[in-house]
């Protein structure tokens, strides 16, 4: 069927089989390939992207749901996740980086939920995301970072 | 070793298909790979490595090992910068083709660094001559008068100074300088070495444009997903195409013929069948559609907690005699105040890299062109030659991004179902694995059993060591009936037991392969460090002595020995590790209620490493709270780099030690995805302390695989020393533990 997709801003208009979960619509019709494909069951967070804001792991809802929603992927630009690119630059946090398109967006919700998150709000946000190179470590201090590149600027 | 070659750009251009001016300077750099695979003879001078300068002072290095994520990009362009002091920002990195002209690619074994290094300081220091040579001549001066930096050459009379880009015109002419004269840096001097420095891909992995294997696009490209007989090596009885013909997107379905290796190389493809699709997800929609039947074949009743207890019974009894025999072992038992013995279990694992295994092909009749991340794209190419008998010459294999490898990329099978699909459907096709494909058909680490048996004397100290131990062979995947670990597997970790042990023996049991067996990020060395550091912690209760100061003395004097390798081992280095690790763990102070500390050393890839793991237990419910880990990998070339590689070491040997089991009923895998085959995750990851020993002056050894090792046992001795409870069989999730 033929519908609108709105990621980043821009409108697509394509055409998909009405199952199709929105993961697969946006990489293999739209052709945008920056959100991954992990699991396809809900497990790893390497599909996160935010659909009208909310974190959503696209592998798990249908193409359908985000008609006429706006969806936001990790070729997007929004302050937070500008933040977090710098912080995680700086901290040199990808090893393979295949799992880092995921995190960025997990942790972009995360700071457009809680201003200043502990510790234990990380934990919380960032568990449904696997980084099968282990760069926990390196992910959680680059949150605070971002916060803190966020406090100096503003 | 290395020598240097101005590469004519007619050459270069036909090579890289980059047509701009500048410096290309070429080196042919030999493999120590002493892999069983082999890879194609080069004849004559092939140069390998490549730097490219150009006139806008840009320098390119053309890299010849995959990007796994172990940085590698990033450390061997450090070293070429250093060399011909460059500034950072004009160094840039791409990704070498795979080509016999571009040498061994393969990126396994801890080796990158390893036999990269001194050529790549030697190309910089090179290129850095000839800009010198060429400022010289302008300003009528003796090159000592000259030198470089920061991107610029220098008049060190004047201050004169002029941008490299301006000289490169002018330096190409130059003729190379002879070896001989090339002089490198002083360690004391490195400017990026041993530094701090950023990935040169971190703008790409932020904005989600890196393109991975998965993300590659051909125009006209179908997507492709294979059924495979859940039973290894099974095949297909007959299928029905039931409801997949239906799903839309879907374009045809047809079987796959197994095809298998010629003994003693190459990974074939496990056969099944496949369906084509205009997109993935209409791929994996019609395969979960498809109704086959499969005859199972040999392995169908292939159970595997049943060859668990086989193996345990084979290591009680007697076994083939390893060499390498010191002393006797019954005298030490017999004459010991006291002996203790243990069996020790590891189960099978799978690599579970975040990208599943995925290749893009296009097969043209007498050309083939293939776009996959893999580790090793020189062997995937001979592998394609010879089964679609296409001339080599007519193959390239484009390596992009690797979503991790850790081993599972460098079996190359899922690209042969790629070109064998191209060729049949004559388009350009994805192969994409699921994640359930993923971990039930891949090149297992392999399960082991090991008993182990040791004496101590009246003085407390360890007398005699006996050794026993079965696992399937990883030759097994090239060689059937391979029934015994092979030298090379044993010379990981047990024929080369670090201790000064005057009584030790060593035997293997005949432990038969019934699943495709491969190597993983460290490989035997994750079962032989477990089994010898969990014995070594039990003979130290045994013995009721603190197990650092057991480990210690197991060390002994400081002694030097020569191997084969240019790598002796340093025992002095060793002890170092651990008593470095130890002390940054605060051994021996009194911990809270419910912690414990354990340790473990372990020797790999030339470097050594110790870790001390502390654990807290409530109500036998282990949590990781900190982990220690020293590394003396001699030159460390790029710190930060280094530091990321051990930390998500710790994480990835938690993982196994937690959760990490594949498990066999009638011969089919039973674990699926995520849920039931499961990862470390953020909030169950502990504090990571990492400590790189400053050894610039010694080569640089294995920085990606080492730290492995040492995460399980050490963590299984944390619990000891919290509960009084040992863990001797893995995963602890099998244990109620998690
Ligand atoms: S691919 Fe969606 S959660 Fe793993
Ligand atoms: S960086 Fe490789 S999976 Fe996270």
């Amino acid at each position: 069927m033929d519908i609108n997709l709105s990621i980043n801003g821009n409108s697509h208009a394509v055409q998909v089989q009405e199952d199709m979960p929105l993961l697969w619509a946006i990489r293999d019709i739209v052709g945008l390939t920056g959100t991954k494909f992990g699991c396809g069951v809900s497990q790893c967070g390497a599909c996160s992207v935010l659909v009208d804001g909310r974190l959503t792991k696209s592998c798990s809802v249908s193409v359908l749901d985000a008609v006429e929603k706006e969806i936001f992927t990790i070729e997007g630009n929004s302050e937070n996740l500008e933040f977090l690119r710098q912080a995680w630059t700086d901290g040199n946090v990808p090893q393979c980086g295949y799992c880092q398109s995921g995190q960025l967006i997990a942790a972009t919700s995360l700071l457009d939920s809680i201003e200043k998150p502990t510790d234990k709000d990380i934990d919380n946000a960032m568990s449904a995301n696997i980084c099968r190179c282990g760069t926990y470590t390196r992910i959680k201090k680059a949150i605070h970072t971002a916060v803190q590149l966020k406090n100096q600027t503003l | 070793m290395s020598s240097i070659q101005k590469i004519d750009r007619r050459d270069f251009v036909k090579l890289f298909g980059l047509a701009s001016g500048g410096i290309i300077l070429g080196c042919s750099v030999a493999s120590d790979s002493k892999g069983f695979i082999p890879i194609e003879s080069k004849k004559g001078f092939h140069p390998n490595l490549f730097v490219h300068l150009e006139e806008n002072g840009n320098v390119t290095l053309i890299a010849s090992r995959s990007e796994m994520g172990q940085g590698i990009r990033t450390s061997l362009a450090s070293a070429i910068a250093d060399e011909l002091e460059a500034d950072w920002q004009y160094v840039s990195v791409v990704q070498a083709i795979g080509h016999e002209k571009y040498g061994n690619q393969n990126t396994d074994g801890s080796r990158s660094v390893r036999t990269r290094l001194e050529p790549m300081r030697k190309m910089g220091a090179t290129a850095k001559i000839m800009l010198i040579t060429a400022a010289a001549k302008k300003w009528n001066v003796a090159e000592v008068a000259c030198k470089a930096e920061n991107h610029f050459v220098i008049n060190k009379n004047t201050n004169e100074q002029i941008f490299f880009g301006d000289l490169v015109a002018d330096a190409a002419k130059v003729a190379i300088p002879k070896e001989e004269t090339v002089q490198l840096k002083k360690v004391e001097d490195f400017k990026f070495i041993g530094k701090t420095l950023k990935s040169v891909d971190l703008k790409d992995f932020t904005h989600g444009t890196a393109t991975y294997g998965i993300d590659v696009r051909i125009p006209n490209m179908k997507f492709a997903a294979i059924a495979r007989s859940p039973v290894t090596f099974g095949s297909v009885k007959s299928f029905t195409k039931n409801n997949a013909e239906k799903v839309a997107g879907v374009e045809a379905i047809f079987e796959m013929p197994r095809l298998i290796p010629p003994t003693g190389k190459f990974f074939g493809m496990l056969g099944g069948v496949a369906v084509i699709a205009n997109n993935t997800w209409a791929a994996f929609q019609g395969k979960l559609d498809l109704d086959i039947e499969w005859e199972k074949g040999a392995n169908e009743n292939f159970d595997s907690e049943e060859f668990k207890k086989i193996l345990t019974k084979r290591v009680q009894k007697t076994g083939k005699l390893v060499p390498g025999v010191r002393g006797n072992v019954n005298t030490a038992f017999d004459t010991a105040a006291k002996t203790i013995e243990a069996t020790y279990h590891v189960p099978f694992l799978a690599h579970a890299p975040m990208e599943v295994p995925n290749a893009t092909a296009w097969f043209q009749g007498d050309k083939i062109e293939v776009w996959a991340p893999v580790q090793d794209p020189q062997t995937a190419r001979s592998e394609l030659a010879h089964f679609f008998e296409v001339p080599i010459e007519n193959i390239t294999i484009n390596v992009p991004f690797l979503g991790g490898g850790f081993g599972r990329k460098s079996k190359s099978d899922f690209v042969v179902e790629a070109v064998a699909i191209s060729k049949k459907i004559k388009a350009p096709v994805q192969v994409v694995w699921t994640r359930e494909d993923d971990i039930q058909h891949s090149f297992y680490h392999a399960t082991s059993a090991q008993y182990l048996k040791g004496s101590i004397d009246k003085e407390g100290n360890l007398s005699g060591w006996l050794q026993r131990v079965g696992f399937p062979s990883i030759v097994s995947s090239f060689k059937p009936l391979s029934d015994y670990a092979s030298g090379f597997e044993l010379n990981q970790g047990f024929t080369n037991n670090p201790y000064a042990i005057k009584n030790f023996r060593l035997e293997s049991v005949k432990a038969e392969a019934n699943l495709r067996i491969g190597w993983m990020r460290s490989v035997v060395h994750i079962h032989s460090a477990f089994g010898i550091n969990s014995f070594v912690d039990e003979l130290a209760f045994a013995a009721q002595k603190d197990p650092l100061q057991f480990h210690l003395d197991l060390l002994g004097e400081d002694r030097i020995i020569e191997g084969k390798s240019k790598f002796p081992f340093n025992s002095k280095r060793f002890k170092n590790v651990l008593t470095t690790t130890a002390k940054m763990a605060n051994w021996g102070e009194k911990l809270p209620e419910g912690h414990g500390l354990g340790i473990a050393i372990h020797y790999s890839f030339y470097s050594y490493v110790a870790t001390v793991v502390e654990v807290s237990v409530i109500e036998r419910k282990v949590k990781i709270e900190n982990i220690w880990t020293t590394i003396d990998c001699g030159l460390a070339l790029n710190k930060d780099n280094i530091t990321n590689q051990l930390e998500g070491a710790a994480i990835f040997g938690m993982s196994l030690a937690l959760f990490g089991k594949i498990s066999t009923k009638e011969g089919a895998i039973e674990q699926n995805n995520f849920f039931d085959y499961e990862m470390t995750r953020m909030k169950d990851a502990p504090k990571i302390h990492i400590h790189i020993v400053d050894a610039m002056h010694e080569p640089p050894t294995g920085v990606g695989e080492p730290g492995v090792p040492v995460i399980a046992p050490a963590i299984c001795n944390a619990i000891f020393n919290a509960t009084g409870e040992r863990v001797r069989s893995l995963p602890l999730m099998d244990l109620g533990m998690v």
